[in-house]
């Protein structure tokens, strides 16, 4: 930087006169040790600045230890894309800046995104943009992730080539919403970005008020419980619904997942407003031959599936394994154990759960069975026409910021499901033998309500 | 036969009542429909002609999503965050 005149300007910021006499602020100048400043009070300590060509690292003694136990560390990541960029190294100051202060310094943005989508990117901005300049704007764009998160390496090298050329090079894959996320970009590297990505065929996911990016779980590609094809269904959707995934309308948010199984390694019951829980209807698959050979292997059947099945329907009869299936809750247990033994029955689908989110506005909810079983098949018509009574009721019933599963909640399971067309049934209800509130009219004699 | 609203109209309307409560009321899309069917009424616009006007106005630029907690459909204007404290 060899022929600039620099100023310091109240501690602030750093900044040069050019040819023509202009005070313009100096990008790319590092802060040795940002700590030491208090650069909105009056009490400047030390105004110690350097400059040079490379980046310089930064002191970052409380994120170091981070980096101290077996485990892999985000902290050695940063310092290691800080070498070859700016973003990076101004990231890890801020960082420590925030652990040293113990409060965020993030800005939340809300306008900055592409034309003509209202999801994918997420403004971030640095109320500290004086001392670190490079993260003065630090926003985030969701990358659609591929159905089960299967990459070939060429793709995974296409998208991170793309986030070199236009953002931080920093990465979070996945996010806790499933996309492949981009994290830290400047407003106007986010057109550009966003064109190499279309070009390159990918597309941003959702944000805001708006389908989220539905995921899967690997489903039949590796998984041989999967009970419908998990990665076909999730394509099918989001394509099916780019304006609900681009152009939000919806009260809140609106999160897919599917699951091929009830293992459910996606966790959608927990965390998603529609949850696709693969199952079947008809009786367990046994290999009796399999179940002689974990036997013989030592498996103690007795204690480590029969005892633990939760229903107890299970018995060993003179070595062979016995179902009462009519009573089996799919747990799933006894097919973990004796994955070779045992497989889900040939008649498959899925159950269809509603109302699961973390918390955010209100405290988290486990989905409801909305419908105990469906078949999931191409072209997914009653599934898609279930969604659609299901967003038409919300978007008329639904305040501000309430999920369908709080909105639920609010005006009754009862009222929710007869408003959607469907038949209240036992298996909505959990317990439903034990549950005080829920009534069978078609038990009730005549005449008994009134005497009541 | 009630005559439809044109979908110009529909987003002259849309565009106005969020330059009118532009500053006091965010609008969601779901709410600006719901104000469209309320002036116009509904055998005279949709839902769908709505979410085609509210598409047209996205994509012209006069209008720009914006999030605050939730999505709502405003002016184009430098955005507070983006600004120097």
């Amino acid at each position: 930087m060899k022929g600039r005149k620099d100023i310091a300007w109240k501690g602030v910021r750093k900044q040069r006169i050019d040819q023509w006499g202009h005070i313009k602020p100096i990008e790319n100048d590092f802060l040795l040790n940002p700590l030491l400043l208090d650069i909105r009070g009056s009490g400047i300590e030390r105004k110690e600045y350097y400059m040079a060509d490379e980046i310089k690292k930064r002191k970052t003694p409380l994120l170091d230890e981070l980096e101290e136990g077996p485990w892999p560390s985000f902290v050695t990541d940063l310092k290691k894309m800080a070498e070859k960029k700016p973003k990076a190294n101004d990231l890890l100051g801020q960082l420590e800046l925030s652990y040293k202060e113990k409060k965020g310094h993030w800005k939340h943005g809300g306008l900055v995104g592409v034309a003509g989508y209202g999801g994918g990117v997420i403004g971030r901005y640095s109320d500290s943009s004086e001392l670190f300049p490079n993260v003065k704007a630090f926003h985030t764009c969701r990358v659609n992730q591929t159905s089960g998160w299967f990459y070939t390496t060429e793709a995974l090298r296409e998208l991170c080539d793309i986030w070199d050329k236009h953002g931080s090079g920093l990465t979070n894959v996945h996010g806790s919403t499933g996309d492949f996320v981009f994290l830290g970009a400047d407003t106007d590297a986010l057109e550009p970005c966003f064109s190499d990505l279309t070009k390159a065929g990918w597309d941003l996911g959702g944000s805001g008020s708006d389908m989220r990016t539905p995921s899967c779980c690997n489903g039949p590609a590796r998984c041989e419980f999967a009970c419908y094809d998990t990665l076909d269904m999730t394509y099918d959707i989001t394509m099916t619904y780019q304006d609900e995934l681009h152009r939000p309308a919806f009260v809140y948010k609106w999160k897919f997942k599917m699951a091929g199984c009830p293992n459910d390694c996606v966790a959608s019951i927990a965390r998603s407003d529609l949850a696709v829980i693969g199952t079947w209807r008809d009786n367990i698959r046994i290999d009796q031959s399999a179940v002689k050979e974990y036997l013989d292997k030592g498996l103690n059947i007795t204690s480590d599936v029969i005892m633990k099945c939760p229903k107890q329907c299970i018995s060993l009869d003179r070595n062979e394994l016995r179902i009462n299936n009519e009573d089996c809750v799919k747990c799933m247990h006894c097919l973990n154990v004796m994955p070779k033994a045992l497989r889900p029955g040939k008649d498959k689908g899925a159950t269809i759960l509603i109302g699961g989110k973390a918390p955010i506005m209100e405290g988290a909810l486990l989905s409801s069975v909305l419908v105990p079983f469906m078949k999931i098949e191409k072209p997914y018509t009653e599934f898609k026409d279930l969604i659609e009574r299901i967003w038409e009721f919300w978007d008329e019933h639904g305040v501000s910021r309430e999920r369908i599963g709080e909105c639920i909640q609010r005006v009754g399971m009862g009222n929710f499901v007869e408003a959607i067309g469907l038949e209240p049934l036992p298996e909505m209800v959990s317990s439903p033998r034990d549950n005080p509130y829920i009534f069978y009219e078609e038990y009730l004699e005549e005449g008994e309500e009134e005497e009541e | 036969m009630v005559d439809k609203v044109p979908i110009e109209e529909l987003e002259e309307a849309m565009y106005n009542i969020v330059k009118e409560y532009s500053g006091k009321k965010k609008f969601k899309p779901g709410d600006l429909t719901k104000e469209m069917i309320a002036q116009f009424g509904e055998d005279r616009v949709t839902k769908k002609e709505c979410k085609d006007a509210l598409k047209e106005l996205i994509d012209s630029g006069r209008l720009v999503y914006g999030y605050y907690g939730g999505t709502s459909v405003e002016l184009p204007h430098v955005e507070g965050a983006a600004k120097d404290i």
